[in-house]
């Protein structure tokens, strides 16, 4: 979606301040936010892509005057009541009203461990070839979903070119929306700073995304 | 966004709950009554990114790649597997790319579309990694946000702007500091900083550290 998330490129948020030995979390609650979010995961039963399409998918005033953690909250509110494991009464009312939903597993303190180290691996078996290679030029496609993808808005319709073959992975625009891991070629492509932004690029700069080959189309040699 | 948190400054720890304290505790106790998370699996993953897992993670890769020339070759051929030999690596970090600083060619890393980050090597990310100007100039003004961590880099050299858009985490390795000669991998951890692998600052130099 072409929401507030999507920042590459925008102006006028001013500087960059880095914080002096800054803490990992600034509040109780954040720490609660983030730990309540991770273990939620698993009887919750949602994908890393259908977590990120909760936190943007918001109006963009609200999402950039809401904190990071304020995001990662109310996306699991809106998941939980989404798939009706958590009410709104039962929001409202800071308890338990009706029966549990059964899940299918609840994250248990020996398995902490065991679970972040599985991660969540995106690479799977394909029988397909990938259409390019390495030093082929492409064209990131002009496309503007309202539902979720990883094709940043700054590289849609310029031309960069594919440095690495990735694999073939989970494609996020279809595993958001709940339609499968659809497993698309991703590549690692690279744009010429003067190709995003004009003159008023850094001549001496790069930038790449992770794209896959949905994003791309072939451009040929004249 | 960047300032948001600024609000529960001092309010944490007083009698006086905030919002989002309240709303947080509201939900927790809500789950635990209904039985979809155990209390002891919260307090473990707070603790595990709170102390266990940051950026000493990364400085024993970067101190290893500094001494041993085929760690070094293997890391930037297989990161995944090679920073996996060290014990690191799973969530957010299943796929690692590290990338090789030189005087030619300066690496930063971002996240645009939200804040990957390689937690598996780094920890969390920094409050500013998350921050709109981070995520919206470092594509476009690589040298001015280098310029806002006090960092200069020659006209001449390149920089390579890294958009984490997918499930690769990258790390970047920064120039081994002149001066260091000899030293232990221990020691040459000390100067690996969390910025210097995020490409938003250098390694400390010997004398930084003395």
């Amino acid at each position: 979606m072409n929401g507030a998330q999507d920042m590459g490129g925008m102006h006028g948020f001013g500087p960059v301040e880095p914080e002096p030995n800054e803490p990992v979390f600034h509040a109780e609650w954040e720490k609660r936010a983030f730990a309540l979010t991770l273990a939620m995961g698993m009887p919750g039963g949602w994908n890393i892509d259908q977590s990120r399409f909760a936190r943007e998918n918001r109006d963009p005033a609200e999402y950039l005057s809401m904190s990071y953690y304020q995001i990662w909250f109310a996306a699991l509110e809106a998941m939980l009541k989404e798939r009706g494991l958590v009410s709104e009464d039962e929001i409202a009312a800071g308890h338990a009203r009706g029966e549990p939903k059964p899940v299918k597993r609840v994250l248990s303190p020996a398995d902490v461990l065991k679970v972040l180290h599985r991660g969540g691996p995106t690479e799977r078996e394909t029988n397909t070839a990938p259409a390019f290679k390495p030093g082929d030029k492409v064209r990131a496609r002009t496309i503007n979903p309202p539902t979720h993808t990883r094709l940043p808005r700054y590289v849609r319709g310029h031309v960069g070119t594919v440095e690495r073959v990735v694999g073939c992975h989970v494609f996020p625009d279809s595993n958001a929306t709940g339609a499968g891991e659809n497993p698309q070629w991703l590549y690692t492509v690279v744009f010429a700073g003067s190709e995003l932004w004009g003159p008023d690029g850094d001549p001496a700069s790069q930038v790449s995304v992770d794209a896959w080959e949905p994003y791309l189309v072939a451009v040929r040699p004249l | 966004m960047a300032h948001a948190h600024d609000h529960d400054h001092g309010h944490d720890h007083g009698s006086e709950l905030s919002d989002m304290q309240l709303r947080t505790r509201a939900l927790q106790t809500i789950l635990l009554e209904k039985g979809y998370i155990e209390q002891a699996a919260i307090d473990a993953l707070i603790e595990t990114y709170e102390k266990k897992i940051g950026p000493r993670n990364g400085a024993r890769v970067v101190a290893k790649a500094w001494v041993d020339p085929q760690f070094r070759q293997w890391l930037f051929a297989d990161g995944t597997a090679a920073i996996g030999s060290l014990g690191f690596g799973g969530r957010s970090g299943n796929h690692l790319v590290a990338l090789e600083n030189t005087p030619q060619v300066h690496n930063m890393v971002v996240c645009t579309l939200c804040s990957c980050y390689p937690w598996a090597v780094l920890g969390l990310p920094p409050l500013w990694y998350k921050s709109a100007p981070y995520r919206s100039r470092t594509v476009a003004d690589p040298r001015g946000v280098l310029a806002d961590f006090g960092m200069t880099l020659p006209a001449d050299t390149e920089i390579r702007v890294w958009d984490s858009t997918a499930e690769l985490r990258y790390m970047v390795v920064p120039m081994r500091p002149a001066g260091t000669e000899g030293w232990s991998e221990d020691r040459l951890a000390e100067l690996v900083t969390r910025d210097s692998m995020i490409g938003t600052g250098l390694a400390k130099r010997p004398e930084d550290v003395t």
